[in-house]
């Protein structure tokens, strides 16, 4: 080990100013700072002298491990999809499903990272700042909310605009309004719709790097919640099976790769929560708030609008809801940052999401906008709440001059 | 009265004092070298009034204020002045003085605290170089010439800082303790039209020197209970009685209470100080009894561990205190010296990825820290600096009603009208300390409030 301080010692003044390499001096130091805990420590009065054990880097880490169970699902459920495409029997193989999957996904993985990352080690490099951690989790969230066989392409196209667009306008990690991954989403959704929506694009039919069995062309397979918004109550999967709730909790239905399965985003879930990393306010009051407006809707049903007459829990199930009130509103920079604010905004962000699914037939999903909207929503959410404070306070002034 | 703080945190750290320390336990130190570093009183604008080489006598005044011509520092000891040490643009950095064998005692003043009007008194505590021990919110500062109304007075004599002791429980052990305390009441309550708040904890509540307190009109005592940082003036003035802006509250500790009531009794006070030396770089953490600004190398004399490894003194506690250098001295208002590893020569691989128990942290990210009682963190960061991303961590560890994350933000725009709606008057750098240390962005919160508090002053001034 202390071979590799030796030599990270030895190349680093190369990348310092004025050195041979100075031009990735911010990829260097990114690597020696993942690699070691730098030696900065404390200044000489008005500091504390220790400071926490954690970082911005184990932040990070925490929430990709917590995405791991819904990935490593997820990367399963495509295999699984697209051999109930194919037609084959079962018993089904495994790893060969799960291997499907990995060969899918990892492709655009890539292309999301290294787009990414690339324009963060760039603009970093311009700044003279460190590299924030702040992509390593939008870079896996972003092939998880794209259907799985999105063109490499737009993704790139996608990922670029948001990280340029979304974030590094605004400053960077920590100063953006919107969350990035889902500024991706919604480009790729504006701008290439037939490619995020419809019955065709949430199965992988295609055989990457000509792994697995083949589906006859025109394959088609609507998502249940497509299936719901249409008035179909008695939804079916890929294989023309019906789809129970319970299945749909487990997850082995068409979908995004994150999106499907609700148990593994409630481990997730929990996993943040027990970490003390996202904001179980938030978590809590998004499925508070889609189950409000659940059962207003059911109260109300009409056969204009289908997805009123579904059960306002069996909502919870289907589509992105779960996954955005876990890993998407939770986002704390975007995300309302007071404990009362938080509250507000997961209701909003919940009731809106369901609102905008059940009135809306074009396009059964509503937890991305309805994320994006609330994210424009939380600084005056913040505001109030920060008003209130003040106000309060004054208050106290007044009655003590009294 | 009591109060019970919720939010907070108590850090477990290696080296502390056992509870069961009597007074037998603290040694006195004899004759240590003694600096005054007019920086610790802050607000303080030092000039001299002695030269180098010149004689003192313990309680003779060596600084005094030009922002306010009374108010003195002392020397604590017979001695020389051995150097005036000064900075850049000539700031007095401190005043070394160098004890002799056995000078004589200061003379005593006859009862010198007798003319009981507010301004007498103010005045002859200033001259006494008492009145630079009080801590003046708003802007944390030593009280300010000319503040013609005082609210209250906070009397801290508890200290929930990690590793500190309960000074009222030390206090106890000296029989004079009671009548000093009761008599330094007394004047307290001629300052200020308000009230007299004493803060102590459970433990010391039933000690006669907090007893002796009882009965005295606007002598207010206050049972507080809970983590840190209950123990802290602002806290304690939070959930009282919380500062509005155009009020002045002046804080204190037990200590210089004490020393009030023997000055009025006696025309004269003790300068000693019962310091305690804790951390995990310590060999035996005990505690010693020395005067104001001893050196520290007679107070911890051979206690450092030798393990090798680079060692940080701090003068105070872990949270708030002064770094120091080994030949440094003990800064005021702390009583307590820590040693904790520097931990610059330290190589520690993908740290954010540890799995080790023996991290300390506020957050449940490391799972198996629950196996260990103590830790024994250094100085380190741990980790780079980074714009605010996580939300709620300041409001966690501030049992203040403010918004801490607005305000820190309001103060890095320099905004101060918001400064003044979230709060900037009711809080010290010092509330923010535990805030800082559990902050993930690894802010400098208490470094960002100070500059707050200084410019807001120097604009309103």
């Amino acid at each position: 080990m202390s071979r590799l301080r030796n030599y990270l010692d030895k190349v680093k003044p190369r990348f310092e100013p004025g050195g041979k390499y100075q031009a990735l001096q911010s990829v260097f130091d990114g690597l020696e700072t993942f690699l070691y805990t730098p030696r900065t420590t404390s200044g000489r009065r008005y500091t504390t002298h220790i400071h926490d054990s954690i970082d911005s880097k184990r932040t990070m880490t925490i929430v990709i491990l917590a995405l791991m169970p819904c990935f490593v699902f997820g990367m399963y459920n495509i295999g699984y999809q697209h051999w109930l495409a194919a037609g084959v029997e079962g018993p089904y193989p495994f790893f060969s499903l799960l291997l499907y999957g990995f060969l899918t996904v990892l492709p655009r993985l890539a292309v999301a990272y290294i787009t990414g990352l690339g324009i963060e080690f760039i603009v970093a490099q311009k700044r003279h700042e460190e590299i924030q951690e702040g992509f390593l989790v939008t870079g896996i969230l972003i092939p998880m909310i794209c259907p799985p066989e999105i063109p490499l392409w737009m993704l790139a196209a996608a990922t670029a605009f948001a990280i340029i667009f979304a974030k590094e306008v605004f400053g960077g990690t920590g100063y953006n309004i919107f969350n990035v991954a889902l500024v991706t989403r919604a480009f790729l959704f504006f701008a290439y719709p037939a490619h995020m929506s419809g019955d065709k694009v949430f199965v992988a039919a295609g055989q990457p790097f000509g792994f697995g069995p083949a589906v006859a062309d025109g394959f088609t397979c609507a998502t249940p919640l497509g299936q719901l918004s249409q008035g179909i109550t008695n939804i079916t999967g890929t294989g023309g099976h019906a789809i129970s709730a319970a299945d749909a909790f487990i997850g082995l239905m068409p979908g995004c790769m994150g999106e499907t399965s609700t148990l593994l985003i409630i481990i997730g879930g929990i996993l943040l929560t027990a970490a003390g990393i996202a904001s179980w306010r938030v978590m809590l009051s998004v499925f508070v708030g889609a189950l409000a407006a659940g059962f207003v809707a059911n109260a109300f049903p009409s056969p204009a609008y289908p997805l009123a007459a579904v059960a306002p829990w069996e909502q919870l199930l289907y589509g992105g809801l779960a996954f955005a009130a876990v890993f998407m509103a939770t986002d704390p920079v975007t995300s309302a940052r007071t404990a009362k604010g938080k509250y507000i905004y997961g209701f909003l962000t919940g009731a809106i999401a369901v609102i905008i699914r059940t009135y809306n037939n074009g396009y059964p999903e509503g937890a991305m906008l309805a994320v994006l909207l609330m994210n424009c929503f939380a600084p005056l959410i913040d505001w109030c709440v920060v008003e209130a404070n003040v106000r309060r306070r004054m208050a106290r002034m007044v009655r003590s001059q009294k | 009265m009591n109060i019970k703080i919720k939010k907070g945190l108590n850090l477990q750290l290696e080296g502390g004092i056992a509870d069961t320390l009597g007074a037998s336990a603290i040694s006195p130190l004899t004759s240590a070298a003694c600096a005054l570093c007019p920086e610790d009183f802050h607000g303080f604008k030092p000039k001299t009034i002695v030269k180098e080489g010149d004689t003192v006598t313990a309680g003779q005044a060596v600084l005094f204020n030009k922002d306010y011509e009374t108010m003195t520092l002392v020397s604590p000891v017979n001695g020389t002045i051995k150097a005036i040490v000064r900075g850049d643009r000539r700031k007095i950095l401190r005043v070394e003085i160098e004890p002799a064998p056995d000078g004589e005692a200061p003379s005593a003043e006859a009862s010198p605290l007798a003319d009981e009007a507010p301004e007498a008194t103010v005045d002859a505590l200033a001259r006494a170089g008492i009145l630079a021990r009080f801590r003046q919110r708003p802007f944390d500062v030593v009280p300010a010439a000319g503040i013609s109304s005082v609210r209250d007075i906070y009397v801290t004599a508890l200290d929930t800082a990690p590793l500190a002791l309960s000074p009222a429980a030390l206090c106890a052990a000296d029989p004079q303790s009671a009548s000093y305390s009761a008599d330094g009441a007394r004047v307290l309550t001629r300052l200020s039209a308000g009230k007299v708040f004493i803060a102590v904890d459970a433990a010391s509540a039933s000690h006669p020197a907090v007893k002796a307190l009882d009965k005295i009109d606007r002598v207010v005592i206050i049972t507080v209970e809970g983590p840190h940082p209950a123990g802290l003036a602002g806290t304690i003035i939070a959930n009282t009685k919380p500062i509005n802006k155009g009020e002045t509250v002046w804080t204190l500790d037990f200590n210089t209470m004490l020393r009030i009531g023997q000055y009025a009794a006696t025309g004269k006070y003790s300068f000693d100080n019962i310091v305690a030396v804790t951390g995990s770089e310590i060999k035996s953490p005990h505690a010693v009894k020395a005067p104001d600004g001893a050196a520290l190398q007679a107070i911890i004399g051979g206690e450092l561990k030798d393990d090798g490894v680079n060692k940080r003194i701090i003068s105070g506690n872990v949270l708030t205190g002064v770094k120091e250098d080994a030949d440094g001295y003990l800064h005021f208002p702390y009583t307590q010296v820590t040693v904790i590893p520097e931990g610059d020569d330290v190589d520690e691989f993908m740290g954010w990825a540890s799995l080790s128990p023996s991290k300390i942290s506020a957050k449940r990210s490391f799972p198996l820290s629950f196996l260990k009682k103590t830790f024994s963190p250094d100085a380190r960061l741990n980790g780079g600096r980074r714009a605010m991303i996580m939300s709620g961590e300041y409001e966690r560890y501030m049992p203040l009603d403010i918004l801490p994350e607005y305000l820190v933000k309001a103060v890095i725009a320099k905004d101060i009208d918001a400064m003044e709606r979230l709060g900037i008057y009711e809080v010290a750098p010092e509330d923010f300390a535990l805030a800082e240390f559990a902050d993930t962005s690894k802010l400098p919160l208490q470094q960002i409030i100070r500059e707050g508090l200084d410019y807001l002053r120097e604009e309103t001034e």
